[in-house]
C-alpha cells in the first residue's frame, strides 16, 4: 500500500514538472514570442489534432496495419531462428556473427533501396518493421535459452525427457522474461520503422502525412502526428507489458508465510 | 545378486582431475543405504553416473542386474536445489515425470494429487513454488522424485540447504513417510546424525580422488523416532565414524 502511495506521489512530480513545462510553452506561443509555424501553442496543437483526427484516421490505420504485420512476422521468425540457433549450435556459428554485424548497417539507409526494390506498396515499409525489430527479439530470446540452468535441464534429461519436452517444459518456459524484454526493445522502435519506410516513399500511413504538412508548414500537424506515434508506441508498449503478466503470472505472486515445516 | 542397484568398480575423471577412483557400491531391496563423505569428494558425481547423465571412465551400472551404464531414465534423482520450476504450480510440477513418460495432464494431476495429503502440501497444490518455504519445496521436490519412479530413488543431499531445525523435522517426517513405501533408497549427505538416523547401512567415502573407507551397517532398531539421536548405539556409531573421518 505504502509502495503504491510512493510510487503514485513520484509519478504526481514529474506529470506536475511536465505540466509546468507545457504551460510556459503555452504562454511563449501565445504572446507571440515564437511564431507558430515554428512552435505552435499545445492547446492549438491539440485542438489541430481533433479538427483533423477524421483525415488522419486512414493514415493511422495504415500505419498499425504495417507495424503489426511487421511486428508479428519479426516475433515468429526471430522466435523461429533463436530456437534453430540454440538447438544447432553449427547453425548458430554459421549466422549469429553475420546477425550481428548486419545491425551496423543502420536500416533506415537502406529504406531507399527497398523502394526501389519493393515499390511504393506497403510491402517495404513492413520489411523495414521486420528488419528493426527481428532482431532484439532473437538475440534475446538466443540469450535466455542459452542461460537455462544446466541442472533443470539434467533433471529432465534423468527422467527420460527428449528434446522436444525439454524444450516444452523448461528452455521456452525459461526464457519467456528474456523473449519479452527483447519483445518490449521491438516494440519501441516498431511505429518508428514504419513511418521512416513511409517517408521515403508512399501514398499512405502517419509518414506520409507528415511529409504533407511539413511542406506546407502546418507545424501544428506536425506535431499531431508525432503525439500519435508516441501514443501508439505506447500502446503497443503497454499491450506487451499486458500479455506479459498474463503469461508469466508467477513472476507476480507474492509469497506467502507458510507453516507446517 | 538381486539387488537393486549395482555400482561396480566405478572410475571418473574430469581431465586431470580424478574424482572417482575406485568405487563399488550396491544397494539391496528396500533399503535406504547412505553415502556418507566431506564436500566435494565426488559423491555427486557417482550419482550422475547411477542415474546416466554421465559415463564411466571404467565400470558398469547394474540396476535390477541389467547393465544400464551411461542411460537415463531408470531411477528417480533428486538434488539439493528442489528444482521446481517457478512458473508451474507445486501440483504441475510434480506432474512433470508423469508427463514425460506420456501421461496427459488431466490423469497425471488426478494422480500426482493423491499423493499431496501423504507429503503434508495438501491444500498447496496450485501455489507456485517461491510462495512456498523451503522444507515445503523439498517435499514437493521429492514427491516429484516419488512419481517418477518409486522403486529407486537416488537423494543428494535433499536436505542440505535447509536450517537445522526444518532440517531435523524433516528427517523425521521422510522416516515416516519411508514406513509406507517400499521404495530402495541411496542417500547423500555428509551431516553423519542424518546418514546414521536413516539408514540401513553407510559408506564412508574419502576425499576426492573418492574410495570407499569403510562400510556400516547399522543396527539401530526400527521404527526410529527423535529419541535415536540420543541413544547410546547412535552415540558409539557416530563416535567410530568420526574417528575415521579425522584421521584423513
Amino acid at each position: 500500500m505504502m509502495k503504491k502511495t510512493k510510487k503514485f506521489l513520484n509519478n504526481l512530480y514529474s506529470l506536475l514538472f511536465f505540466l509546468i513545462l507545457v504551460a510556459i510553452w503555452e504562454i511563449f506561443s501565445r504572446t507571440g514570442t515564437v511564431p507558430n509555424y515554428i512552435l505552435p501553442a499545445p492547446t492549438m496543437i491539440i485542438y489541430s489534432l481533433f479538427t483533423n483526427f477524421n483525415f488522419m484516421g486512414r493514415h493511422i490505420l495504415i500505419t498499425i496495419y504495417e507495424t503489426l504485420t511487421g511486428f508479428i512476422i519479426s516475433v515468429l521468425l526471430g522466435i523461429i531462428i533463436a530456437v534453430i540457433m540454440d538447438g544447432l549450435p553449427f547453425v548458430k556459428k554459421v549466422i549469429y556473427p553475420l546477425l550481428i554485424t548486419s545491425q551496423t548497417i543502420p536500416i533506415i539507409t537502406l529504406a531507399p533501396l527497398f523502394i526501389i526494390w519493393f515499390g511504393y506498396g506497403y510491402l517495404p515499409k513492413i520489411i523495414i518493421v521486420i528488419l528493426i525489430c527481428f532482431f532484439p527479439i532473437s538475440v534475446s530470446l538466443l540469450q535466455g535459452l542459452g542461460s537455462v540452468d544446466i541442472e533443470l535441464i539434467n533433471l529432465l534429461k534423468s527422467m527420460g525427457a527428449g528434446r522436444y519436452q525439454i524444450y516444452k517444459i523448461v528452455k521456452l518456459p525459461a526464457s519467456l522474461p528474456s523473449l519479452f524484454s527483447g519483445l518490449k526493445i521491438a516494440a519501441t522502435y516498431s511505429i518508428m520503422g514504419a513511418t521512416v519506410g513511409e517517408w521515403v516513399g508512399g501514398k499512405d500511413g502517419i509518414g506520409v502525412y507528415m511529409l504533407r504538412a511539413k511542406y506546407s508548414f502546418a507545424t501544428d500537424k506536425v506535431f499531431g502526428a508525432i503525439i500519435i506515434i508516441t501514443v501508439l508506441s505506447i500502446c503497443l508498449l503497454k499491450l506487451i507489458e499486458f500479455i506479459e503478466k498474463k503469461s508469466m503470472p508467477w513472476v507476480f505472486y507474492e509469497k506467502i508465510e507458510t507453516m507446517g515445516e | 545378486m538381486s539387488n537393486k542397484v549395482d555400482a561396480l568398480k566405478i572410475k571418473k575423471s574430469f581431465g586431470s582431475l580424478d574424482t572417482i577412483r575406485d568405487v563399488t557400491v550396491s544397494l539391496e531391496k528396500n533399503k535406504f543405504v547412505s553415502i556418507l563423505g566431506p564436500s566435494g569428494c565426488g559423491k555427486s558425481t557417482l550419482f550422475d553416473i547411477i542415474s546416466g547423465l554421465e559415463k564411466p571412465d571404467s565400470g558398469d551400472i547394474l540396476i535390477n542386474d541389467i547393465n544400464y551404464t551411461g542411460k537415463t531414465g531408470k531411477v528417480s534423482y533428486m538434488h539439493q536445489k528442489d528444482l521446481l520450476l517457478p512458473w508451474k504450480t507445486i501440483l504441475d510440477n510434480t506432474c512433470i515425470p508423469l508427463q514425460i513418460k506420456g501421461l496427459k495432464i488431466t490423469q497425471a494431476r488426478d494422480k500426482a494429487n493423491t499423493y499431496f495429503n501423504l507429503f503434508g502440501l495438501s491444500g498447496f497444490e496450485n501455489y507456485y513454488p517461491n510462495q512456498l518455504s523451503g522444507g515445503m519445496r523439498q517435499r514437493a521436490a521429492l514427491l516429484r522424485t516419488y512419481l517418477f519412479s518409486d522403486d529407486i530413488m537416488l537423494l543428494d543431499e535433499p536436505f542440505g540447504g535447509l536450517d537445522a531445525i526444518t532440517r531435523r523435522s524433516m528427517q523425521l517426517w521422510l522416516l515416516k513417510l519411508l514406513e509406507n513405501f517400499k521404495s530402495s533408497i541411496l542417500f547423500i549427505t555428509h551431516s553423519v546424525d542424518e546418514a546414521i538416523f536413516l539408514s540401513d547401512s553407510i559408506y564412508l567415502f574419502s576425499k576426492r580422488p573418492a574410495f570407499i573407507k569403510a562400510t556400516f551397517d547399522i543396527d539401530i532398531p526400527r521404527p526410529r523416532d527423535y529419541k535415536t539421536f540420543t541413544s547410546a548405539r547412535f552415540n558409539e556409531i557416530k563416535e567410530k565414524i568420526i574417528n575415521l573421518l579425522q584421521s584423513e
